[in-house]
């Protein structure tokens, strides 16, 4: 079927680019630029600060980096807001713990070499929650993750055979010391956020990835354009499982220990709900941008005010006035304003040069200006 | 044999009867046009056709198979398309990643992985676009689009699959008079093509100078149908329309296109 009412015109690619080009956005030598200086600049991060207090927070913030690019691949995109990825985690803790206990791992080297085995883990356990969980949306979806965290948390406390129970399970930390102790767990933390975000960015370029964010804007409809939403979603839940899992794989090791109750927290979930949150729900720099300013943020509260619960206050309050003041998180709403700034430029330049209105003709009735289409709502 | 045979289907909502044994067929290659009063199941029917909605009996073959109950990706799958009577984009995204997310799905997971802007998939969308006169917005948030943008988008988001069928749920509402001629063109560009079209539709001036054959529902059944002119002198219609004491009304006067 060719579409083209006379013969289709061959476009090159090129003038196709050009025809579809976003006139306000960063070309793409912009982007790789930014993200190769951002991972330049945390690889020089705890070389300069070599301070262990300070690359400790450091260690902790790329697990939370790692973690939150991870939940993006799924909740970002899809949109289904997970408040139970502590499942993973925890997961993740525990295969860690119980892997070098029972196979008397003491190498340090060792035991990092098996924490992929914690994202494998986070990721065979999504398929069941997965199935269980995707059958709701929205609210109700929330609520049963939450739910389904608990009982692992519940299933941690209880089967005490395995898992000690409430009183956990030590790991035997690797023998290292200062900073030789945090800076492979700061590398090899960073390093697979680096993955996760190219996983990230590959499914955001991909028919799957676009199938995400069809789900996420109209499941329904996504469903009767062909697209499998349930394969969709499970997928996407496994692979925001895997990188979850080595976070918490990382974070058993790098502590030496793990609980039930700290293992399986509906606080590390709304940790990863913020992060995202705050930097842009579902975007590919949002979650970077929103753990690395609050990450460090997070345990900076802790640190100092850890004894009393009341950093949560102050936490939370800041929380507010970031979604008060950029509604849709930090990266949408400054590219927002940021388009909207160049299309008003663009726009006063045009009318500098005379061509106001555009020209008006009958095509201009569906067309409009590059990136004015709001303004001109009113037209059809 | 029809390209849609539709046999007895019923569908209740509670005690409402949307759909009361309702027998009716589309011919391949014309443009058939579905009218009736508010309530008198138009829309059911469509969402049973496209698996929406589950019928309580009865069944729809669509080239000789049965697809009663196949779920909407499946119905997608076959070859039949469909828009909204409340038109249904994908607001947070673009009109390019719009028209994306249904072209050229049916591959596998496989193809799932492979970029959804590839170079050819790009030029197909180029000439979607073109073909619905919105290439001017192509990087425009598609919730950014007026009304009538995003019919003309929700319609390019069907054409770029190349499905047989398109069924259109009440396309001209809310649309300029302008922008309507141009989704008629548009209409009857693909109908030359070989596309198969139902539509349903309020405006009779457009259905009357668009379709090969209407079909009048009422009450969940179909009351009659035939060609636009014989179905517009029928005293049925006019009754199920308009009541008995008004038949010379609208109706019957308008016929020119």
């Amino acid at each position: 079927m060719a579409v083209a009412e006379a013969a289709p015109e061959l476009l090159s690619p090129a003038e196709i680019d050009r025809a579809f080009r976003d006139p306000f956005s960063p070309s793409k030598r912009t982007r790789a630029t930014s993200w190769i200086l951002l991972l330049a600049v945390l690889t020089a991060f705890p070389l300069v600060f070599t301070n262990p207090a300070v690359t400790s927070i450091g260690v902790f913030t790329m697990f939370f980096l790692l973690a939150v690019v991870g939940w993006n691949i799924f909740s970002g995109y899809s949109g289904y807001i997970s408040i139970g990825h502590a499942v993973y985690y925890g997961f993740g803790q525990y295969t860690v713990a119980l892997l070098i206990m029972h196979l008397g791992i003491t190498s340090g080297v060792s035991e990092l070499a098996i924490v992929p085995l914690a994202g494998l883990a986070g990721a065979v356990v999504a398929v069941p929650v997965g199935l269980l969980v995707l059958r709701v949306r929205r609210h109700t979806f929330i609520v049963l993750t939450i739910a389904v965290m608990f009982i692992f948390q519940l299933l941690a406390f209880n089967f005490s055979s395995i898992t000690g129970g409430s009183t956990g399970l030590n790991v035997s930390p690797p023998p290292w010391s200062g900073n030789d102790y945090n800076l492979p767990f700061y590398y090899i933390a960073l390093g697979t956020a680096a993955i996760g975000l190219l996983t990230s960015w590959a499914v955001r370029r991909s028919k799957f990835g676009l199938g995400l964010l069809a789900i996420r804007d109209d499941e329904d409809r996504a469903k009767g354009l062909g697209i499998k939403v349930t394969r969709t979603k499970l997928i996407a839940l496994v692979l925001s499982a895997f990188f979850v899992g080595i976070a918490g794989g990382l974070y058993a090791i790098f502590i030496g220990q793990v609980f039930p109750q700290f293992a399986f927290t509906p606080f590390y979930d709304l940790y990863l709900a913020v992060f995202a949150f705050v930097g842009g729900l579902g975007t590919l720099s949002g979650p970077v941008f929103g753990a690395l300013l609050l990450g460090p943020l997070q345990q900076y509260f802790e640190l100092q005010f850890g004894a009393t619960t009341l950093y949560l206050i102050i936490y939370g309050v800041l929380f507010v006035v970031i979604l008060l003041a950029l509604p849709r998180g930090i990266v949408p709403s400054l590219a927002d304003r940021y388009r909207s700034f160049l299309a008003g430029r663009w726009r006063r330049a045009e009318e500098r040069r005379g061509v106001a209105g555009s020209g008006v003709t009958a095509g201009s009735m569906i067309a409009s200006a590059p990136g004015a289409a709001p303004a001109e709502r009113g037209g059809s | 044999m029809s390209l849609i045979e539709i046999q007895e289907i019923a569908k209740t909502y509670g005690g409402i009867h949307a759909l009361a044994g309702c027998t009716l067929s589309f011919e391949e290659g014309h443009i058939s046009g579905l009218i009736g009063p508010n309530g008198s199941g138009k829309t059911t029917l469509f969402n049973v056709l496209t698996g929406y909605e589950q019928p309580d009996s009865g069944s729809v073959h669509f080239d000789g198979d049965e697809i009663t109950r196949l779920s909407p990706d499946k119905v997608f799958d076959r070859g039949i398309g469909r828009t909204f009577q409340l038109t249904r984009i994908f607001p947070r995204m673009n009109v390019v990643e719009n028209l994306h997310v249904a072209a050229q799905r049916s591959g596998g997971f496989r193809s799932e992985l492979s970029r959804w802007s590839s170079a050819s998939e790009r030029a197909r969308a180029k000439e979607v676009l073109d073909f619905v006169g919105l290439t001017r917005l192509a990087s425009e948030m598609a919730g950014n689009l007026s009304y009538g943008q995003q019919k003309l988008l929700e319609f390019g988001c069907i054409i770029i699959a190349r499905p047989r069928v398109i069924l259109l749920d009440e396309p001209a509402g809310g649309i300029n008079p302008t922008l309507l001629r141009h989704l008629a063109s548009r209409i009857r560009a693909l109908n030359d093509e070989g596309i198969t079209f139902v539509v349903v539709e309020h405006d009779m001036e457009f259905v009357m100078g668009l379709c090969h054959k209407v079909c009048v529902m009422h009450q969940g059944r179909t009351l009659c149908s035939g060609h636009p002119d014989v179905v517009r002198q029928d005293p049925l219609v006019l009754e199920a329309y308009l009541g008995t004491d008004m038949r010379e009304t609208d109706l019957t006067r308008s016929g020119a296109h």
